[in-house]
Order: structure tokens, then C-alpha cells, then sequence
């Protein structure tokens, strides 16, 4: 297949994402916006005015890095997890199947899709946060860097997870028991620099606590790990992800017996 | 030259099932091929190795020479497949569906949307492009799957069970579609239960069973083979005995109905002769079962594990 030809079908697959999404956004963009919202007002406002400053800054500008990091994630991963399995659970995929399109383009476009999601919630979910807070831009192509980046890692985490996903309960186990604590207990919420030593130990094996203080240190320009060491981490495991998803989409591992 | 090329195909499933031993296949282009056999014979999984969804154990698949192993893009390229099971999201608009199709292909928007609008209409979908596949009938569905095959102008179609479910007179129509776009030059496979729809489709045909191809010959050198058929007769009058005619086997089922075997070598004329010597008014006649099926039935059980010669 012509790169030409391969880029037409590249972005096929990444429109029938964003039109999939769109159309049923009272499923896909609406409930991370209700959610959010709800975190502002009550951890926000509510309880964070009791709380006082959290480096340097007012509690709720200091979780809304994170909070928007975790609207990324979220979204990006179930875009894609649910998509791809429920390709698969329609058989739909065997239309890609048999079409010449390299097992990259599919991959690539599937990921695409969900980065786009995880991003449009992203927006959404920054803007709805300056009903609520001020929010300075420290470092603007870190933040844009991260952004990116963590969007692409979880859309292939969530590609993964539909390979292996054999019914619809295999698609909600790894956010609900993995991805929903570590994403919690990533700094989200407080600088990790709080915690007891032991804890703060524990907590640097997180991936997720590099990804939303890099975030975080391009909105604020704080942050409780190395920046740039976050992003090489970032990159590293990207790349691990893409090509153990492509090795499994070309041995056809859960789509082709 | 051939359309496709199948040398020592073989298949053993995860589980151990070996659904294909070895099987040659060579259809030419043009050709309207039919590929039958039983519930489990291999045709599916033939069909899912050439359109890349069953991965093989060995040999070899060309299509249109180009190898599925080392040409693979181009050989995609060359092939439609209208599966057995509806395989498109339900949710999705039928004009989306075929027009994503072409995209896959990496056909631009505006082509993907023209041959979507001529296809669509030739199968007589366009009024119903804006609805969700879902609410369309299971006939509507196997022509969304037709028309999402072609989208990409295939030089070869193959056509798993196209006809199942589908009422008679929209099997017609399909029967008269896919006629008409064979005689435009379109290389056309076949898999079906309908042994009538092989029969009058198809010049060429295979016979899958147990994994091997049992039978590989014209339509026509295959129903030579048929030494006996028989027919069902309508008498005008009841009778309490069957006639005894020389040459031919002849069972009364009923008052006015005879069922006579007629062998290869006798013809039609000696037996209606015969029969009206001895009073006997036909006023109807039809095949007992059709020719292809009582072929199809007898070379099946001949391959039977146990009653092979």
C-alpha cells in the first residue's frame, strides 16, 4: 500500500474514532465534565479552602493539573479499549482485516483516536477550570509535551487491553482495579513530599505521580520529581507499548485464530 | 489466467482440529466458482485464510499471482468478501459503513463517496443510506455487506453463504446481480447450501469434505456424472398399482403421484410412451431432489470415514 494511500487510510480510521465519540457524547464528554466540575466545587472549593496553600500555590490550583492529567488518561485509555473491543465483539475488525492496510496504519489510528478524546476532555475539563481558578501556562511545550505523550501511552494501554479482552468484564478491570488507584495515588490530590519517607519511596514506583507532576510543572512550574527525566520515562514506555501492540496485532493475537 | 491459487493449504486449529489437509484449489479469472460442502468441510476456513482472517499452517495462496505471503497488500487489493455473518457495527449509518470501507483501501473521500452512492443504489440501499444498519432486514444486511465488498472494485468477490436467510424473490435479484457483474469480468466465488444456486450460477466447482477437496471439475462434467435421476410424476387420475415399465424403477407414493428413477441411458420420451400405453395421464412433472444435491449427497458419503473403497 502507497504511503498515499496508507495516510487516506490512516485518517478513515481516525475519523470513524472522533465521529464514534462524538456521536455518543452524553457517554463520552459529558460525564468527565459533570465529574470534574464536582471535584472543583467539593475538593476545590469546599474542602481546599480549609486546607490552605499545597506548594506554593492555593489547593485548587494545585489538583487541577492533576485533575485534567486524569481526565486524559481516563479517556484516551476507555477510547480506545472500548472501541477496539467492541470491534472485535462485532467482528467489525475483520473489515480492517481484510483490507491492505498494515497492521501500523490500524494501530496507529486507533491510538490517534483515543489521544484525540483524551485531549478534547483535557480542553473541556481546563476550561470548565477557569470557572474556578486562575491558571498560568509556566512551561508551554512541556505541557503540551506531556499531554501528548500521556495520551499516547494510555490509548495503547487501553489498545492492549482490548486485544486480550475476551467480554465486555475484561475491558473495566484494569481502570477500576489499576488505573483508578494509581491515578489516585499519583499526586493527584497532594505533593507526594508529604508523605512519610517510606510512602514517598513507594510512591516513585507510580508511573502516573511523573506524568502529573510534569504536567504540573508545565501549568505551575512545580513539581516533585525531575522533569526531564519524567519525559524520558514517558517516551520510553510509549515506545515499549507500540511495538509489543503491533506485535500482537501482527501475529493477530485475539482477532485471527 | 487464474484468480486464485491455492497449493497445500493446511490448517490445524488451537484446539487441534485440522480443518484443512492439504487442498489445491485453481479458479480462473472470470469464472463463477462454486465451493460446496458440509457443515465443518473447511469451505469457511478455506475462505478465512485467503481473506487473511484465519491465519494458515502451511502452503501457499496467490491471487491474481500475487502472494498472500509476499505480496500481500497487493493481493488484498484484488479481493471483496461478503462473509457469512454480518460483521459491520450495528450502530453505524449504512452509507458510513461502505464509504469507511473504501477508506481502508485508501480511497479518497469524494471516489469513497461515489462508488458508495453507485453500489448503494445498484443493490437498491440508497433510500435507506441515512439509517443505522441495525434497523435494516437480514436480506438488506447481506446486500450492505455486498456493496461494502465491491467498494473497492475487487477483481475477485467471494461470497460466503450470501443467499442464507434471504426470501426467494431477493435471492432472484441477487442471483441476477451477481450474473451481471460476473459478465462484466468479475471472478466470482461461491460457498452455499443452496445446491439450485450452485447449479445455476456457477460454471466450475469444488467439493470440500473433511478437509479435502473430494471433487474439482465443470459444472456440467459433474452433473454427467449423475446415472440416475428421479423424477416425481402428477397423474390425472388415482391408480391403486404402480405401472411396470421395462428400464425403470417406479414407486407409487400416493394415488396420483409416481415417483420413477430414469437411468442415464434411457431417455424421457421411452418412458412417457410407456406410460401412456398403459393409460397413464401425467400432468405434472418435477425433479425429486435436485440434481447437484443428489450428487453432492452421494460424493459426501462416499468420503465418510470407514465407507471409503
Amino acid at each position: 500500500m502507497k504511503a498515499r494511500d496508507q495516510w487516506v487510510a490512516f485518517m478513515t480510521i481516525v475519523t470513524k474514532e472522533i465521529r464514534r465519540f462524538t456521536r455518543i457524547w452524553p457517554q463520552t464528554l459529558l460525564p468527565p465534565a459533570i465529574t470534574m466540575t464536582l471535584y472543583f466545587v467539593i475538593f476545590g472549593n469546599l474542602i481546599g479552602s480549609r486546607i490552605g496553600d499545597m506548594g506554593g500555590f492555593d489547593y485548587m490550583q494545585y489538583i487541577v493539573p492533576g485533575l485534567i492529567m486524569m481526565s486524559v488518561i481516563q479517556n484516551s485509555y476507555g477510547n480506545v479499549v472500548s472501541s477496539f473491543f467492541s470491534t472485535k465483539f462485532q467482528h467489525s475488525i475483520e473489515e480492517m482485516l481484510v483490507s491492505p492496510m498494515p497492521p501500523h496504519v490500524i494501530l496507529t489510528g486507533f491510538v490517534v483516536g483515543g489521544m484525540v478524546r483524551g485531549m478534547l476532555v483535557g480542553l473541556i475539563v481546563s476550561l470548565l477550570s477557569l470557572f474556578f481558578t486562575h491558571l498560568s501556562m509556566q512551561h508551554l511545550l512541556i505541557t503540551v509535551t506531556v499531554v501528548i505523550l500521556t495520551a499516547a501511552l494510555f490509548a495503547l494501554g487501553g489498545f492492549i487491553n482490548a486485544v486480550f479482552a475476551n467480554k465486555f468484564d475484561d475491558i473495566s478491570i484494569v481502570p477500576t482495579f489499576i488505573l483508578t488507584p494509581l491515578t489516585y495515588l499519583g499526586g493527584v490530590f497532594y505533593s507526594i513530599d508529604l508523605l512519610p519517607e517510606f510512602w514517598r519511596t513507594v510512591s516513585l514506583a507510580n508511573p502516573i505521580v511523573y506524568m502529573v507532576n510534569a504536567f504540573r510543572y508545565g501549568v505551575l512550574g512545580v513539581s516533585d520529581v525531575n522533569v526531564y527525566a519524567s519525559l524520558a520515562a514517558i517516551c520510553g514506555f510509549v515506545v515499549a507499548f507500540y511495538l509489543f501492540a503491533l506485535w500482537l496485532l501482527r501475529r493477530g493475537t485475539g482477532i485471527r485464530h | 489466467m487464474s484468480a486464485l491459487t491455492i497449493r497445500n493449504l493446511t490448517k490445524t486449529y488451537a484446539n487441534g482440529v485440522q480443518a484443512l489437509k492439504g487442498i489445491d484449489l485453481e479458479v480462473q479469472k472470470g469464472d463463477f466458482f462454486a465451493l460446496l460442502g458440509p457443515n465443518g468441510a473447511g469451505k469457511s476456513t478455506t475462505i478465512g485464510v485467503v481473506s487473511s482472517l484465519v491465519n494458515k499452517s502451511g502452503g501457499d495462496v496467490s491471487i491474481f499471482g500475487h502472494s498472500l505471503d509476499t505480496q500481500r497488500s497487493q493481493a488484498k487489493m484484488k479481493i471483496g468478501v461478503v462473509p457469512q455473518e454480518f460483521n459491520f457495527n450495528q450502530f453505524e449509518k449504512v452509507f458510513d459503513i461502505v464509504v469507511t470501507q473504501a477508506g481502508f483501501y485508501g480511497i479518497p473521500a469524494p471516489l469513497a463517496r461515489e462508488r458508495a452512492e453507485k453500489y448503494l443504489r445498484q443493490l437498491g440501499l440508497w433510500e435507506k443510506r441515512d439509517k443505522q444498519s441495525r434497523t435494516l432486514s437480514g436480506g438488506m444486511k447481506r446486500r450492505l455487506m455486498i456493496a461494502r465488498a465491491l467498494v473497492h472494485e475487487p477483481e475477485l468477490l467471494i461470497l460466503d453463504e450470501p443467499t442464507a436467510g434471504v426470501d426467494i424473490e431477493l435471492r432472484r435479484s441477487m442471483w441476477d446481480f451477481l450474473t451481471r457483474i460476473n459478465q462484466e469480468g468479475k471472478t466470482i466465488i461461491l460457498t452455499t447450501h443452496y445446491l439450485e444456486e450452485a447449479e445455476s450460477l456457477c460454471r466450475n466447482i469444488a467439493i470440500i469434505d473433511h478437509g479435502t477437496i473430494v471433487e474439482n471439475t465443470s459444472m456440467r462434467a459433474l452433473l454427467e456424472k449423475l446415472q440416475v435421476e428421479t423424477f416425481v410424476l402428477d397423474l390425472a387420475r388415482p391408480v391403486e398399482t404402480a405401472p411396470v415399465l421395462e428400464g425403470f424403477d417406479v414407486v407409487l407414493r400416493d394415488a396420483q403421484t409416481l415417483e420413477v428413477a430414469v437411468p442415464k441411458t434411457q431417455s424421457l420420451n421411452t418412458l412417457f410412451v410407456a406410460l401412456a400405453e398403459q393409460q397413464f395421464e401425467v400432468m405434472s412433472m418435477r425433479n425429486k431432489a435436485n440434481r447437484l444435491e443428489e450428487l453432492f449427497v452421494r460424493l459426501v458419503e462416499q468420503n465418510l470415514p470407514g465407507e471409503k473403497a
